[in-house]
């Protein structure tokens, strides 16, 4: 009995890992790749979830929906929705330092936040949109756990080695140009507006996906389900452990932090009520705190950025 | 509607809030312009602010506005001691490190607030206040309070930066750096007093927002927007300019519930600051862009 339970955590956790994992995905393109500041991950995460939910979900009086696409239109429409805010934000954002990109996606965070509660013909308000279809959602319990699990599996893999062939392209050697050194890239000829907006948008699909995993894993999406502050957080803190620039990474430190942060959650959960509250958020300032200290001693991450063409170029030097 | 409605439930609020927004606006243009990057902690720093000025109040009767400038040093204290341990090491480095290490700080400073004082939502004094009527105007002493201080404070910040030794050296910095350190401005100095200023400002903005509507965890992370379309409204690096960008803002949200739904007022900060970006990005007053 013990270990089935444990076996079904574990699932559980896998998935979540997984999710999470596309996320910090998303944001390695946009920070790793092109050093973009984006500080409203949850809102593009919930719109992703929420677009999926609209496409695919059951028709309700006086909501938009019912169109009972399968789950992948509603994927894919997740991705397409979050690009779609992403482009008027890079549009104007983008000519300037990241700074304005970061408060910016913070307001996008919050714009989203309040659309979510405040127009329930859209998204039925803070009831939220509930029985979403799940893929082999019909199976015993166990049994359609690892199903989604696979799936969440393939969807990552899929994204990894896309992103990975990306960064290996000619395409991610210019981002990463530009990310270094803008002035070269410029005087190169490279359009430094576009290509940063084309990972900003790519980036944002992905964590639209990510919602998207997310709502049907959950057969349901709420105001609540998510935290926006503390999983824009999460992400980012993945991220930089992980090592920023590094796909491999991103996903190490997607698992690492939660399999932490759930890890706590349980342990605070046996605390007193009265306790249990407050370590909630210690452990939101115990996070805060792991990001200053990686940024202070280890900056690069766990696994750092590959310099390909390091060796030949300090050979050269020599 | 007439004038007088207009003035009383539109525009005198909207001055009130205008003039929190300004006292926050003001730190963050001056972070922006002399340390060059964004301050996302800001507004927790605010809250911060807020709560400790509500525990002198506790603890010792005073009322809130005597306890101001507690607050506003204990604060500014505080932003010191983050800058020295959490901002200085990433000095030499890309500056957006900075901006990402102070997402982590406001993360931090709410936590603090959040275990020491909880989530439930406090007020300094308890009761109703019933506003005084001025010709017609219908005005709280709470609000001729906050924008005459919000007034002075600006006021006796602008008479430090243009007229003495450290605020002329603050200025030399925002304008050109290589060149105010080259004329052997100490560096360490003008950010130690950019902090003191910003975090004094900072509480005093917590503090007249705690006095006008009540103390949550969540208010000063709720006014980073609005204080940085203020600042970018103004003109980074303009402190007359975060003061009239902080008004605007305060007012237009105010504004903002004739034609939008209320719950959309928070949205128009966000739409000032696109808009700006759009079509003018140094600011009313000519700022810089970074």
């Amino acid at each position: 009995m013990e270990l089935i339970g444990l076996a079904n955590y574990a699932l559980f956790m896998g998935i979540f890992i997984g999710i999470y994992a596309l996320l910090a995905l998303g944001l390695n393109i946009q920070w790793g790749f092109a050093g973009l500041f984006n500080a409203g991950i949850a809102g593009f995460f919930a719109v992703g979830a929420y677009a999926s939910a609209i496409v695919t979900g059951p028709a309700a009086e006086g909501r938009l929906g019912g169109f009972d696409m399968p789950f992948f239109v509603g994927w894919l429409m997740a991705m397409v929705a979050a690009a779609l805010i992403a482009w008027p934000i890079g549009k104007i954002c983008l000519r300037f330092r990241s700074d304005y990109l970061a408060i910016a996606s913070i307001g996008v965070a919050e714009i989203i936040r309040l659309v979510v509660k405040s127009e329930p013909a859209l998204t039925n308000g803070a009831r939220g949109i509930t029985s979403l279809p799940r893929p082999f959602g019909d199976l015993p319990y166990v049994q359609s756990q690892m199903a989604y699990l696979a799936i969440v599996a393939i969807v990552l893999l899929g994204a990894y080695s896309l992103v990975e062939r990306q960064f290996n392209a000619p395409w991610g050697r210019m981002m990463r140009a530009i990310r270094d050194n803008e002035l070269a890239a410029r005087a190169m000829g490279k359009n430094i507006e576009r290509r940063r907006l084309e990972a900003f948008i790519f980036g944002s699909a992905l964590m639209g996906l990510g919602g998207a995993l997310f709502a049907h894993f959950n057969r349901s999406i709420t105001p609540e389900a998510i935290d926006p502050m503390v999983a824009t957080f999460l992400v980012w803190i993945m991220l930089i452990l992980g090592g920023s620039g590094n796909n491999r990474g991103a996903i190490l430190g997607a698992a690492m932090v939660w399999i932490i942060w759930s890890m706590s959650e349980i342990a605070t959960d046996q605390l007193p009520a009265e306790y249990a509250v407050k370590a909630k958020y210690i452990r939101l300032f115990l996070i805060g705190l792991m990001l200053q200290l990686v940024l202070r001693f280890r900056p690069e991450g766990l696994l750092p950025e590959p310099q390909r063409g390091k060796a030949v170029a300090d050979s050269n030097r020599e | 509607m007439d004038m007088l409605e207009l003035l009383n439930f539109y525009i005198i609020p909207g001055l009130v809030l205008g003039s929190i927004y300004a006292l926050g606006a003001v730190g963050i243009t001056l972070a922006f312009a002399i340390l060059r990057y964004a301050h996302l902690a800001h507004g927790d720093l605010a809250t911060l602010g807020a709560f400790i000025a509500l525990a002198i109040v506790q603890a010792s009767g005073m009322p809130p506005l005597a306890a101001l400038p507690f607050a506003m040093i204990a604060t500014a204290v505080v932003a010191v001691g983050i800058d020295k341990g959490f901002y200085e090491h990433l000095r030499e480095k890309p500056k957006i490190i900075t901006v990402m290490a102070s997402l982590g700080i406001a993360l931090m400073v709410r936590a603090v607030v959040q275990v020491v004082w909880g989530v439930d939502a406090e007020s300094y004094v308890r009761g109703i206040v019933r506003p005084e009527t001025y010709w017609g105007l219908r005005i709280k002493d709470r609000e001729i309070w906050t924008v005459v201080f919000m007034i002075v404070l600006v006021a006796a910040l602008q008479i430090f930066l243009a007229r003495s030794k450290w605020g002329k050296a603050m200025r030399a910095m925002s304008d050109n750096p290589s060149l105010a350190l080259l004329s052997g401005i100490d560096n360490r100095k003008v950010v130690v007093l950019t902090w003191i200023i910003a975090g004094g400002l900072c509480a005093a903005a917590g503090v007249f927002l705690g006095i006008n509507t009540e103390l949550k965890s969540m208010m000063g992370w709720q006014m980073l927007l609005p204080m940085f379309a203020a600042a970018i409204l103004g003109g980074v690096g303009r402190v007359e300019g975060a003061v009239l960008g902080g008004l605007i803002v305060g007012v237009a949200e105010e504004l903002s519930v004739l034609v939008l739904p209320s719950e959309y007022k928070a949205a128009m900060a966000f739409a000032i600051l696109l808009f700006m970006l759009l079509v003018r990005p140094t600011g009313l007053l000519r700022g810089k862009v970074l």
